[in-house]
């Protein structure tokens, strides 16, 4: 850039002036740096500090600037210069924290704060001002897909927070599966009794909002575009089709319940009085239509004893049946019990459980069963047999260990789980769809080409960052709630509803201003790609975790940035390196890689470089500093988007330029993943290990290249991974790579 | 006592929770006991019972009349309150088992020649002689409890404690002969009976003369 202006700051304050000499890194600064403006501070963030960075951005025309400070996660509110490109070098956290005040250690600590001033300065000649998407779509209705509970109440939300919406259900009506509820468990002090679901309310409230369109009768044929530009064709009942512009959709499709037939040992299937809790609610709704109490579904006679099975196929470690717990289903067990003893007392209830799990103010309810005189039995029901009218119950009393049975039980409860609606599970190859007897039928119908739904973790659930991000998938601006992500209640749908809408309303927000959504929301960088260059090797459109790489006619990637959150993967990925950031890139990062000052090999001073995950492993070694966890002064640490974001160039740059050993710090990665980017730290590590083989090649030590899960928490296990790490650099020496660059 | 055995058994059926409730003090808990099994970790005889408390609410809501009723268990408790202090869902669990032991008693399917249960018949026909203990005639029914030959065995083993104790004028022979009492004898006869109606009233039991004789 001809009118690129830089500038370095170097702040003095917070001990770095006593610590380290501040004139010489000034020195550096001009001199290695070849930063147009050098000013060295006492306190730069006090409002004078902050002024005087101001005025020369203002002034002195400076474009760039460099701030050797505190780390890139302080101050960021004192240092927010949004018409400048800006680098941090951290001194403080990085360097002076981490570092013992001894004399001995001065020098090399010097080293340290020297490197980083010169790294803050070859990233910042490489970095531009981020200018903001430009492929923005300005949309501001919501897509609700589903009409049970989570569905209307994520569409009375939206409504209410001043967006419309279009909610599209497959039935014929709305309510789902709450509607059929005959009451619903209590959520009002004093948790005592079962109360009225409060549907016909919600339903009318959805009907009767000039802000929420309704297509009942309706499926999704096709959805295309990206968030703040979805186009979405929906076949309505009369065999036509609408095409409806949304900015953001929340997929609240709800559960199935497990069929009961597939529990023949239970006696599903086989007997009439033997129901799934969903028949229950239907004979209880029936029976209080009708003023009748609830009578055998059978022959229609008396129901003197009732016996509740709980985790009926649920929590099965055989594999037969589901593996989970469904969460609901032991209130709702509770419920039901009391249907019969409100009713009549002298009705004998039963429940069979293995643990009983209330949630929420589950608790008390429970309470008020037993009060009620529901009596709870700890044990696992073996079989469930017909019996005369009614059936033979055994189980295994888990108290007093041995086998019992309950003769002339007139109806028994099945209490299955939920099986979430979540459409195509894009992770099972074609060849095994087509074989499949009862092919899936898609939901969303995306025209993404990683597939037409939201990619599932485990279990049939939509992928949800459970412990940070619960309502975010794999797709940006589509987000699951309620019984599609996770088995819940009513209640937690009903919460999950309200979160989920919200999410999705910052998510339109966002991509019409042309920036992130989560995690790195509002941020105006995207990922510009130099077709020119292109191989098309679809690595990026394949490894993009969020779907948000098409492919063109002739098969070059189509990026789609209102999808993208920025995480850097296909950069990672590219092997010709035509990805890249405006201030993040491959030159970026290189360019901090090849300014540190590489010692040479007689010296007896290593350098390791770690590339940390800005997420997790780098808040970690900040954090490591606060606390004063002292580690080795040889580590140059570079924090990057996603460990998916690294590139193998990196590596290669860094073994070339004498570094002795090279750490990757990123996060958790699997079925419980804590990647903010889900599989960018699960790609890292397959690519490093193939970097074994290129470091054997190079007669190089396969230890040079190491990578660490680490989570924020490990403040005091990253710095010994890193002395540990150095220790071995030690043991095994020198690279003899120094030299040659 | 048979006799009630068999009109408990009549009007109950088999729902000896409902009885439970009904007959045995605090019992109307039992219900509320949600089996997580602090009671039965808590009590310092823990391994020696023959069922927990865990267990014996488990068992009445089982309907195991029978094995409950004739059970030691309840009659090993100590009254330390442990189990009643840590209960999350605070049941009296020490009241509910000396309502248990006692009921069974009333029945009359308490183990035969148990310990406690001697002991505390022993202590009680004792003190509601003359309102006071007799510390002396007590220890010589509890000693000769099991026969003659153990009694003298037990008082032997224990002879130099008694010489200690009448040395130190703890023990008086006299007592063999001449009982303390309390002021008002009578008084006390007509309290308890008193008592006794009132329970019997509240539990549907017919009045039945305990023999506070005189």
């Amino acid at each position: 850039m001809a009118d690129m202006k830089t500038a370095a700051y170097i702040c003095k304050g917070c001990g770095i002036g006593e610590r380290v000499d501040t004139a010489q890194m000034a020195k550096i600064a001009t001199k290695e740096g070849k930063m147009h403006l050098v000013r060295e501070h006492d306190f730069l963030c006090s409002a004078a500090g902050v002024q005087l960075i101001r005025d020369d951005i203002d002034k002195e025309g400076v474009t760039h600037a460099v701030i050797a400070a505190c780390s890139r996660r302080a101050k960021t509110e004192a240092f927010y210069f949004p018409s400048a490109a800006v680098a941090r070098a951290n001194i403080r956290e990085g360097v002076i924290w981490a570092r013992p005040d001894t004399a001995e250690a001065r020098e090399t600590t010097q080293e340290m704060a020297d490197d980083y001033l010169r790294m803050g300065c070859g990233e910042l000649k490489k970095m531009k001002l981020p200018g903001g998407n430009p492929d923005t779509g300005h949309a501001k209705r919501l897509l609700v897909v589903g009409g049970g509970v989570s569905g209307l109440t994520a569409a009375l939300e939206a409504s209410k927070t001043g967006y419309q919406v279009v909610l599209v259900e497959k039935s014929g009506s709305l309510g789902g599966w709450a509607a059929t509820l005959h009451k619903r468990m209590p959520v009002r002090e004093p948790y005592a009794d079962p109360q009225d679901s409060g549907m016909n309310e919600l339903i009318a409230a959805v009907k009767g909002d000039r802000n929420i369109k309704v297509h009942t009768n309706a499926v999704i044929a096709k959805t295309d575009g990206a968030p703040g530009r979805f186009k979405v064709d929906i076949s309505v009942e009369s065999g036509s089709s609408v095409t409806e512009e949304v900015g953001a959709i929340v997929q609240a499709t709800g559960f199935t319940t497990y069929d009961i037939a597939k529990l023949p040992e239970l006696g599903g299937g086989k007997s009439a009085n033997v129901i799934d809790q969903a028949t229950l609610e239907r004979l209880a709704a029936d029976g209080a239509a009708k003023g009748q109490p609830i009578r055998r579904p059978g022959d229609g006679g008396e129901v003197n004893t009732v016996v509740f099975v709980q985790c009926a196929g649920q929590r099965d470690e055989s594999g037969k049946h589901l593996a989970y717990c469904s969460g609901f289903c032991c209130g709702a067990s509770v419920k039901q019990a009391m249907y019969f003893k409100d009713a009549n007392p002298a009705i004998n209830t039963v429940v069979i459980y293995d643990d009983l799990r209330m949630p929420g103010n589950g608790e008390d309810f429970y309470r008020s069963a037993q009060r009620k005189g529901v009596i709870f039995t700890k044990g696992k029901v073996t079989s469930v047999e017909a019996q005369g009218q009614g059936c033979e119950v055994k189980f295994r009393d888990l108290i007093l260990d041995e086998d019992a049975t309950i003769a002339g039980a007139d109806l028994v409860v099945l209490a299955t789980g939920q099986v979430p609606n979540s459409g195509v599970n894009i992770d099972i190859p074609e060849e095994e769809v087509a074989k499949m007897e009862v092919k899936p039928v898609s939901i969303l119908n995306l025209t993404y080409r990683q597939g037409k739904d939201l990619p599932q973790l485990t279990q049939g659930f939509t992928d949800s960052h459970f412990i940070c991000f619960p309502y975010e998938t794999r797709r940006t601006g589509i987000y699951s709630a309620g019984p599609v992500r996770r088995p819940m209640d009513v209640a937690q749908a009903t919460e999950d509803a309200a979160g989920a809408t919200l999410k999705a309303i910052q998510a339109m927000e966002n991509a019409g201003l042309g920036r992130a959504a989560h995690p790195r929301s509002g941020d105006l960088s995207y990922p510009i790609v130099q077709l020119d260059g292109c191989t098309q090797c679809k690595r990026c459109t394949v490894e993009c975790p969020f779907g948000a790489i098409d492919e063109d006619e002739k098969r070059y990637p189509v990026f789609n940035e209102s999808r993208c959150r920025r995480c850097g993967t296909c950069m990672g990925a590219c092997p010709v390196r035509v990805i890249s950031f405006e201030n993040y890139s491959c030159d970026t990062v290189g360019a901090q890689i090849k300014a540190v000052d590489v010692p040479d090999e007689f010296s007896e001073k290593p350098r390791i470089l770690v590339l940390a995950c800005e997420n997790d492993a780098y808040p970690a070694i900040d954090m490591a500093g606060m606390q004063k966890n002292c580690y080795s002064a040889f580590v140059r640490v570079i924090p990057v988007r996603c460990l998916g974001s690294v590139n193998t160039i990196w590596i290669t740059d860094a073994l070339n330029a004498g570094y002795d050993g090279i750490m990757m710090l990123g996060c958790k990665h699997g079925d419980d993943y804590q990647c903010h980017f889900v599989k960018g730290s699960e790609l890292a590590s397959v690519r490093m290990s193939k970097v074994d083989d290129t470091l054997k090649q190079l007669s190089l030590e396969a230890e040079r290249v190491i990578s660490h899960e680490v989570a924020i928490t490990d403040i005091a296990r990253v710095p010994q991974l890193i002395n540990d790490y150095a220790a071995k650099i030690n043991e095994i020496g020198m690279s003899p790579l120094k030299g040659f660059a | 006592m048979g006799d009630l055995n068999t009109q408990m058994l009549d009007k109950y059926r088999n729902n000896f929770l409902r009885e439970v409730e009904e007959k045995v003090d605090d019992g109307d808990w039992v219900k509320m006991c949600m089996q997580c099994g602090v009671c039965a970790g808590s009590c310092t005889f823990g391994p020696d019972w023959e069922h927990t408390p865990q267990k014996i609410f488990m068992m009445i809501r089982a309907g195991k009349r029978e094995e409950v009723l004739t059970s030691h268990s309840m009659w090993l408790c100590t009254s330390c309150y442990n189990c009643m202090v840590r209960c999350p869902r605070k049941l009296p669990i020490t009241h509910i088992m000396h309502g248990l032991a006692s009921y069974a008693h009333r029945l009359g399917l308490a183990p035969k020649n148990q310990p406690t249960r001697d002991f505390s018949m022993i202590f009680w026909e004792n003190c509601t002689k003359t309102g006071r203990v007799n510390e002396l005639k007590m220890t010589i029914s509890v000693y000769f409890r099991e026969g003659f030959v153990s009694g003298i065995k037990k008082m032997w083993t224990l002879r130099n404690i008694g010489r200690g104790l009448f040395f130190a004028k703890r023990l008086n022979p006299l007592e063999l002969f001449v009982s303390h009492g309390c002021k008002d004898k009578d008084g006390l006869r007509r309290a308890l009976k008193k008592a006794d109606e009132i329970e019997a009233r509240r539990r549907g039991y017919a009045v039945q003369p305990r023999g506070y004789s005189s």
